[in-house]
């Protein structure tokens, strides 16, 4: 399954939810949700945590858009708008995590 | 178009019922989906508990009290309500203080429900 999440983990806790819920699948962080692809952030322990269990993937658009692409965690991929599409198309089902 | 095509349609509810206008949305969908005999669950989870809170009085913030309105689900068919253990727990609620009769499930249980699924939809 495709998770789709959209919010700074930071602010709200749609990660924190997905994380807690699913068992496993893919993770594409969106929007303010790339917050949570960065180095150095207090919720870094748990993505990298999260890694064991999903593929996490982020939006290059929205890292470039924040100034963080230079700072992504390792083993979190990025996709384009394609890529997006892409991920839609090949998983069963997905979840958006508002 | 498939005669007779039932998909497993998931409604997520992740907010509380008056500060937004999600909660009340999602029922609305909920009902058109059971109109058309699709095989529909309801999660509620994080602030989406207090959707089935019991006891809510809302003549004080003029604003119409849709609760009851889960309690008539079961008339639409609709029967799968699921409510996360940690949710309920966090906010100091158990199933006793709900509106209606819901099937409470782990996280994890929850997830596994999730995958499932033909097609989720969040509020």
């Amino acid at each position: 399954m495709l998770h789709i999440v959209n919010k700074s983990p930071l602010e709200r806790n749609a990660l924190a939810a997905c994380l807690r819920i699913a068992g496993g699948g893919t993770i594409l962080l969106i929007e303010d949700a790339v917050y949570a692809a960065a180095r150095g952030t207090a919720v870094e322990p748990q993505v990298r945590e999260a890694l064991g269990r999903f593929r996490i993937v982020a939006l290059q658009p929205d890292l470039d858009a924040r100034a963080l692409g230079d700072r992504v965690i390792e083993g979190v991929t990025t996709v384009d708008y394609a890529g997006f599409v892409d991920l839609v198309a090949e998983h069963r089902n997905c979840q958006s995590w508002l | 178009m498939t005669e007779g095509a039932t998909k497993k349609f998931m409604f997520v509810n992740r907010t509380a019922p008056y500060g937004s206008v999600y909660a009340l949305e999602s029922l609305e969908v909920v009902l058109i989906s059971a109109a058309f005999d699709q095989d529909v669950s309801l999660v509620f989870l994080d602030d989406g508990v207090y959707q089935l809170k019991k006891g809510q009085q809302t003549k004080g913030i003029e604003t119409k009290n849709f609760s009851p309105a889960y309690r008539a689900l079961a008339d639409y068919d609709v029967e799968k309500l699921y409510v996360e253990q940690a949710s309920l727990a966090a906010r100091g609620l158990s199933a006793a203080d709900l509106i209606v009769d819901v099937t409470v499930l782990t996280s994890r249980e929850l997830g596994a429900l999730m995958d499932e699924q033909d097609v989720v939809l969040s509020f």
